[in-house]
């Protein structure tokens, strides 16, 4: 595609017109007349130089905003403080509540324990760093997987069928399995074949199992996003000629990814969690370890350690989703930058 | 040679014959309208013509080689093709330079730079030059229209189909859009066009058609179709028209 060939180059100007006057109408005024025409509406079109800076008036805020502008903020302090004031009372009122029952000095002392706190933190920590770590490195093969199967269940040509109803299949029977099953049917049923190459350490099957199951619901969330996209989209991307594949790559994906983040990333606060259920195969994670503790001391705080490490992990993790999501209805309403 | 023609075609959504046996030649540089009322299948009859949809019966060639083969590809046919939507045009994620840039790089294996700057020198003659790195939901609606006819026109096409690119826009900002269109056919593009805009099908077309019921009932040039047209039915639609437009 060379200039020259430009589709509205003045450069096929002359032939334009060899071919209008070919034409029976009385080519000569009427060519005239479209000039004259579109000369009159190039106005509209042509960019209107923004700012003319003799001319423009220069914007100082008034007094009027000014104030305006004071109230509101007083307005947004103010409605700070109220929140806080009552957030503090229902605090108080809670605590008060729980502390004033009859089981609480019993329910202190097993649950509430600092000798018990600081005996188990430093094996709790190192469990969960292994948590963390199958939770990462599940996470990796999830997306690929539930994205891989969302895309060929978007595979519309007859060839493809044996594959698309292979990955409903499979959808519909790891989303029906509970994770706990799926993870004792991997863990103990994989080993037992004893097949060459297969996998025998626990943690590499737990994260098999975690990977079937999430990659099934993703794939389906990630399916949603794809359906998402307003089919003129598509109908757009492939009257460029775009490929079935490259519009999914270039114009389809980038948007049903977007409208998918928030979902996804709450499969993965639930992911963190149920990265603990691996821990009925043996691996010493979090919840493995405060079980030891607990079971050598009768005390049930190391379970609290536990669970105050993941939630350490995941309100940020459900912060960030709530910050994606506003931020996405913002842009959806018109406002802020896109 | 004609560039277009379209012979015989029948359209079938679930028993219902959308297109009757439709016939239509289109020559170089020649700007067809095609009006009639909604639902006679104005853009059915486009949509056929860039392969998004397939036809039951009939035949349409491009450059004389038939296009509704089995065998044809399809995307070949398209990357020849350009075609610019009533709305949801433009890709809400891109900015309006990768819209326009995406066609030539991916499809037709334009060098990025190569894109960019006939982007630029297209966004430039429309008056769109200070777009460039805006996203389409930041344009006005006329401002997305003309980015989205540019887009359809930087891949260089034999024909470009335009299906009622103004109806989804106010009055004001119809002008601009037709501004583009007009500029266009001076340039010598080959256009059919679905328009409910009789004035401007009639300042631009060199051929008018007229559709109804998925027959094309008539078609020669404007002056002819909308001051003396021979088909009754064609009478009275240009007379509803009127009428509403005095409303
Ligand atoms: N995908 C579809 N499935 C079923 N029927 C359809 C489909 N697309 C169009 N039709 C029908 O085909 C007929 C022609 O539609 P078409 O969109 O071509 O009309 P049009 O002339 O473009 O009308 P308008 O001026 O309102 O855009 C209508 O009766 C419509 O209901
Ligand atoms: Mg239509």
């Amino acid at each position: 595609m060379t200039d020259g060939e430009a589709a509205a180059s003045p450069a096929e100007n002359p032939e334009a017109a060899e071919s209008s006057a070919g034409n029976p109408q009385a080519a000569g005024s009427r060519a005239g007349n479209l000039r004259a025409a579109s000369a009159g509406t190039s106005q509209p079109t042509g960019a209107v130089p923004v700012g003319n800076p003799g001319k423009s008036p220069v914007w100082v805020k008034s007094e009027r905003q000014r104030r305006r502008e004071a109230e509101l903020r007083a307005r947004g302090r103010r409605s700070t403080s109220v929140a806080t004031a009552s957030t503090i009372v229902a605090l108080v009122a809670l605590v008060a509540g729980i502390t004033a029952s009859p089981g609480w000095p019993r329910v202190r002392e097993t649950f509430f324990s600092p000798k018990a706190f600081v005996e188990a933190l430093p094996d709790v920590l190192s469990g969960f760093l292994l948590n963390i770590k199958i939770f990462l490195i599940a996470e990796v093969f999830i997306l690929a997987v539930g994205l891989l199967v969302a895309l060929v269940r978007s595979l519309r040509a007859p060839v493809f069928f044996p594959l698309r109803a292979l990955a409903v299949l499979y959808t519909d029977l790891f989303r029906g399995i509970p994770t706990i099953l799926l993870i004792y049917l991997v863990g103990f049923g994989v080993p037992a074949l004893r097949l060459q190459g297969t996998p025998s350490d626990p943690v590499t099957l737990g994260i098999i199992a975690l990977v079937l199951s999430y990659g099934a619901y993703v794939a389906e969330v990630f399916r949603a996003g794809i359906e998402s996209v307003h089919p003129s989209q598509r109908a757009a991307a492939r009257s460029l000629a775009l490929t079935h594949g490259q519009t999914m790559r270039y114009v389809v994906l980038p948007q049903a990814v977007r409208n998918v983040i928030p979902p996804l990333l709450n499969d993965f606060v639930s992911l963190q969690k149920d990265s603990s259920l691996v821990s009925v195969l043996g691996p010493l994670e979090a919840v493995r370890q405060a079980q030891i503790h607990v079971a050598s001391s009768f005390n049930y705080t190391p379970y609290l350690v536990a669970a105050l490490l993941f939630i350490l992990l995941t309100v940020p993790m459900a912060r960030f989703t709530d910050h994606l999501s506003a931020r996405a209805r913002r842009r959806q309403t018109g406002g802020g930058t896109a | 040679m004609s560039l277009l023609k379209v012979e015989g075609v029948w359209k079938h959504y679930h028993g219902l014959s959308v297109l009757r046996g439709i016939d239509l030649e289109v020559a170089p540089h020649e700007v067809v309208c095609l009006i009639g009322a909604s639902g006679s299948g104005k853009s059915t009859l486009l949509r056929c013509v860039n392969l998004l949809e397939t036809i039951d019966d009939g035949a349409i060639y491009l450059d004389g080689a038939e296009i509704t083969d089995v065998r044809t590809d399809a995307d070949d046919v398209r990357r020849r093709i350009g075609m610019v939507f009533q709305a949801y045009n433009l890709f809400p994620h891109m900015t309006v330079l990768d819209n326009i840039t995406l066609a030539p790089r991916k499809v037709h294996g334009v060098r990025a730079e190569e894109a960019e700057a006939r982007a630029r020198e297209l966004l430039e003659r429309f008056g769109l030059a200070d777009k460039a790195g805006e996203y389409p939901d930041r344009l006005s609606g006329g401002q997305q229209q003309r980015v989205a006819v540019i887009r359809a026109v930087a891949t260089n096409p034999r024909l470009l189909l335009l299906d009622e690119v103004t109806s989804a826009l106010d009055p004001t900002l119809v002008t601009e859009v037709l501004g583009v269109i007009r500029e266009l056919k001076e340039a010598g593009m080959t256009m059919i066009l679905a328009t409910h805009e009789m004035g401007f099908a009639r300042d631009i077309a060199d051929t008018v058609c007229f559709l109804e019921g998925g027959v094309l009932l008539e078609s020669g040039p404007p002056e002819q179709i909308f001051s003396d047209p021979e088909h009754p039915r064609t009478r009275a639609f240009l007379q509803r028209v009127l009428e509403a437009r005095r409303m």
